[in-house]
C-alpha cells in the first residue's frame, strides 16, 4: 500500500504524458536459427575483399585534411610568415610548441615587419595533432602537411626545429635574410600584392646557378 | 564382419618390426609438429579473411613460414622462472602438457592397409583394443600439465586460470565420453580401428547425430577454444595458466593447445566421420596410390573439423563461466545419459531381435516423452513470464531508470498530488 500523500496516477496519462519513446521489444532468448546467423555472416565475409592496405609498399593518400607534420610556409618572396608571437604555443593543449621571437632589423630581416620567430621547435613526442595550433595562427605561417610517417628512433630527433618546419624555396624565392620587396610596407604581404621576389632582395632560386635547396 | 578387420589391422601392426615403429612414430611426430606450424598459420588467415582482413602474409609465400618464425621468436626470447616459482614443477608442466597431447594421437588409424618400406602396414602407431579410452586417460593426464603449470606458477592469475581449465576440462570429459558410449555400442569396440571398420556403411555422424553434437561441443570445451576460452580470458585473466610462462616453455604449451585441437579433430574424424574411409559412393579411391589415398580422406576431415574451429572462433563470443559450467553439466550431461540410455536400449532391442513394431512403438514413446517434457517446460516459461509482467506493471510512483529490454515504461507524475484524471481519460 501507498502513502496518502502519494496520489495513484490515472492510466490515461500514460498515452497523453510527453513523447513515446521508441523501445526495442525483448522476446527473451533468440531462436537458435537467429543465434546462428552470425555463422552465415563471418563464412560470407571471407570471400569479401580484404580493407587491409599494404602499406609499406602501397602507400594509399591520406584525406586531404589529414593532420600530419606541421610546416612554416613562406611569403612568395622567400620571407616567412611566421610573426614569432606564440599564439600556437598557448593554443597547444599538449605543451609541444616552444617559441622564441626576435626583432627583425634593417640588415637581416626573416619576416615582414617588426618581429620573426628565431627559435621554433614543435615536440612531436607531445603533440597530440589536433590542429588548434593552425587555428590559433594569425598568419597562416603554420599549417600541417599530410606527411605523417614521423617515428623515429631517439626522443632528441622527434623535437623538430625550425628548419626542419621551414617550408622549402620554391623557384621564384629568395632565402631570408634579406629585404622586404622593394616599395612595399608589411601589408602589402597579407594583402597578396607580393606575388614573387625582386632580383634587388637577392639571388633568386631557379634562376642562374642557385640550387633549390630544402 | 567387424571383428575380421579389427583382427587384420591388430595382426598387421603386430607384425611391424621395430624400425618401422620408430620410423612411424616419428612420421606422426613430424606430420604432427608441421601441420602445427600450419595450423596456426592458417587459422590466422582463416580468422582473418572472417574479419576482412588478410593476415600474416609476409614470411615465406603467402605468410607460411609465420609459425616457423613464431617458434623461432619464442625460443630467442629470455627463458623467466619467477622467483615464487617451484621450479621443479613449474619446468615439468609444459613437459606434460606437451608430451601428453602427442600420446594420444597413437591410436588414431590415419590410413587403410599400405605399404611402408616394402611393409604391408596401416598408418598407425599401434591399435589398443581400448583405444578411445588410452585417448580420454591420455587428455586427463594432460589436464595436470595445465594444473600444476598454474599452481606452481606462484601467482594469482595462473591458478584461477588453471584451475578454471582443470574445472572446465573435467567436466567437459563428462559430457564428452558420454557421448562416446553410443559410439561404443553401435561398434562393438573400443579400438579406433574397428569404429572406422564399422563405419563402412553409415557414418556415425549420421546414425548417431545427437552423439556426434554433444562431442563437437564437449571437444571444444575440452581444448580450451574459443568460446570456451574462459582459462585463457585474457580480459579477466591475463593470459590463464600460462601468465608467467616465457620462451620454449610457452611455446610447449602453444604447442600443446594445437596438438590437442588436432587430435580431438582426429578422433571425431575417427569416431563420427568414417575415419580415412572415402565419402559414401567413392569407395573405390580408398585403393588408390597403394591405399596412400585414404590418408588424404582422413587429412581432409581433418581440417574440415580445424576450419569448423576457426569458425567457431571467428563467429562466437566467449561465454561467460557460470554459463559454460551451467551448459556443461545441465544441459550437456543430461541430454547425453538420456541418449546413451535410449541408444542402449535400441541396440539392445536390435540384438535380441525385437520385431520392428516394438522399436518403432519404443521410439515413439520417446518421442512423446519428450514432446510432453518440452511443452510441460515452455508453459512453465510462459507463466513465469507471465508473473515477471505483473511484477513490471506495478508502477513506482518516484524516478527509476527504465528497465533494460523491458517493453512497459515508467513515467513519473509531474506533481505528487495530482489528484484529478485529465479529461476523457480512461
Amino acid at each position: 500500500m501507498m502513502s496518502e500523500d502519494v496520489v495513484k496516477r490515472p492510466e490515461a496519462s500514460l498515452e497523453t504524458a510527453g513523447e513515446e519513446s521508441e523501445l526495442v521489444p525483448n522476446d527473451g532468448v533468440a531462436s537458435l536459427a537467429k543465434q546462428s546467423r552470425g555463422f552465415g555472416v563471418t563464412f560470407a565475409t571471407m570471400f569479401k575483399k580484404p580493407g587491409t592496405e599494404q602499406y609499406p609498399e602501397e602507400k594509399v593518400p591520406t584525406a586531404p585534411r589529414f593532420h600530419g607534420r606541421h610546416q612554416l610556409n613562406r611569403h612568395p618572396d622567400g620571407l616567412e610568415k611566421c610573426i614569432g608571437c606564440e599564439l600556437c604555443a598557448w593554443a597547444c593543449p599538449a605543451d609541444a610548441i616552444y617559441v622564441e621571437g626576435a626583432e627583425n632589423t634593417e640588415e637581416e630581416r626573416f619576416s615582414p615587419g617588426e618581429r620573426f620567430g628565431r627559435v621554433y621547435q614543435i615536440n612531436y613526442l607531445r603533440c597530440i595533432f589536433c590542429g588548434l595550433c593552425i587555428e590559433a595562427c594569425p598568419t597562416r605561417a603554420l599549417t600541417m602537411t599530410n606527411e605523417y610517417e614521423l617515428a623515429d628512433d631517439s626522443r632528441r630527433k622527434l623535437i623538430f626545429e625550425k628548419e626542419d618546419l621551414l617550408a622549402p624555396l620554391r623557384v621564384g624565392m629568395v632565402a631570408p635574410p634579406h629585404d622586404m620587396y622593394p616599395g612595399t610596407r608589411e601589408r602589402d604581404y597579407y594583402r597578396g600584392k607580393i606575388t614573387e621576389a625582386d632580383p634587388s632582395q637577392g639571388e633568386i632560386v631557379g634562376t642562374a646557378s642557385s640550387e633549390v635547396t630544402p | 564382419m567387424i571383428h575380421q578387420t579389427a583382427a587384420l589391422t591388430a595382426d598387421l601392426l603386430g607384425k611391424d618390426p621395430g624400425w618401422l615403429i620408430l620410423v612411424k612414430s616419428l612420421l606422426v611426430f613430424i606430420f604432427l609438429v608441421v601441420m602445427v606450424l600450419l595450423a596456426i598459420w592458417g587459422e590466422r588467415r582463416v580468422v582473418a579473411r572472417m574479419q576482412m582482413r588478410l593476415g600474416p602474409n609476409r614470411v615465406g609465400p603467402f605468410g607460411l613460414l609465420q609459425g616457423l618464425a613464431d617458434g623461432v621468436k619464442l625460443a630467442l626470447k629470455e627463458d623467466i622462472i619467477p622467483k615464487a616459482a617451484d621450479r621443479v614443477v613449474f619446468v615439468l608442466a609444459p613437459i606434460i602438457a606437451a608430451t601428453t597431447c602427442f600420446m594420444s594421437f597413437a591410436v588414431i588409424p590415419m590410413t587403410g592397409e599400405v605399404s611402408l618400406f616394402g611393409h604391408k602396414t596401416a598408418f598407425q602407431l599401434t591399435d589398443l583394443s581400448v583405444g578411445v579410452l588410452y585417448i580420454l586417460s591420455i587428455a586427463s593426464v594432460g589436464v595436470y600439465g595445465i594444473v600444476l603449470a598454474g599452481w606452481s606458477s606462484g601467482s594469482t592469475y595462473p591458478l584461477l586460470g588453471a584451475l578454471r581449465s582443470s574445472a572446465q576440462v573435467i567436466s567437459y570429459e563428462v559430457a564428452m565420453g558420454l557421448s562416446l558410449v553410443a559410439v561404443f555400442l553401435y561398434s562393438g569396440s573400443m579400438s579406433t580401428s574397428d569404429i572406422v571398420a564399422s563405419q563402412d556403411k553409415w557414418w556415425y555422424a549420421i546414425v548417431l547425430f545427437p552423439s556426434f553434437i554433444i562431442y563437437t561441443i564437449s571437444m571444444v570445451g575440452e581444448t580450451n577454444r574459443a568460446p570456451f576460452d574462459l582459462a585463457e580470458a585474457e580480459g579477466e585473466l591475463v593470459g590463464g595458466f600460462h601468465t608467467e610462462y616465457s620462451s620454449l616453455k610457452f611455446a610447449l604449451f602453444f604447442l600443446a593447445e594445437y596438438v590437442n585441437v588436432l587430435t580431438v579433430s582426429a578422433l571425431a574424424t575417427t569416431l563420427f566421420l568414417g575415419g580415412y574411409r572415402a565419402l559414401p559412393g567413392l569407395g573405390f579411391t580408398e585403393l588408390w596410390l597403394g591405399g596412400w589415398f585414404t590418408f588424404i580422406w582422413f587429412f581432409v576431415k581433418l581440417i574440415a573439423f580445424f576450419f569448423f574451429f576457426i569458425w567457431l572462433r571467428g563467429t562466437l563470443p566467449r561465454l561467460r563461466y557460470d554459463q559454460f559450467m551451467k551448459f556443461g553439466w545441465k544441459i550437456l550431461i543430461p541430454v547425453s545419459l538420456l541418449w546413451t540410455v535410449i541408444v542402449a536400449t535400441l541396440r539392445a532391442m536390435s540384438l535380441e531381435g525385437a520385431s520392428t513394431a516394438v522399436v518403432v512403438g519404443f521410439t515413439g514413446g520417446i518421442v512423446l516423452i519428450l514432446l510432453l517434457i518440452a511443452s510441460l517446460f515452455e508453459s512453465a516459461k510462459r507463466k513465469a513470464e507471465v508473473a515477471l509482467d505483473s511484477g513490471v506493471s506495478e508502477k513506482p510512483y518516484f524516478a527509476v531508470p527504465q528497465l533494460p529490454m523491458s517493453v512497459s515504461t515508467f513515467r513519473v507524475p509531474t506533481a505528487p498530488n495530482h489528484a484529478d484524471p485529465p479529461a476523457g481519460g480512461n
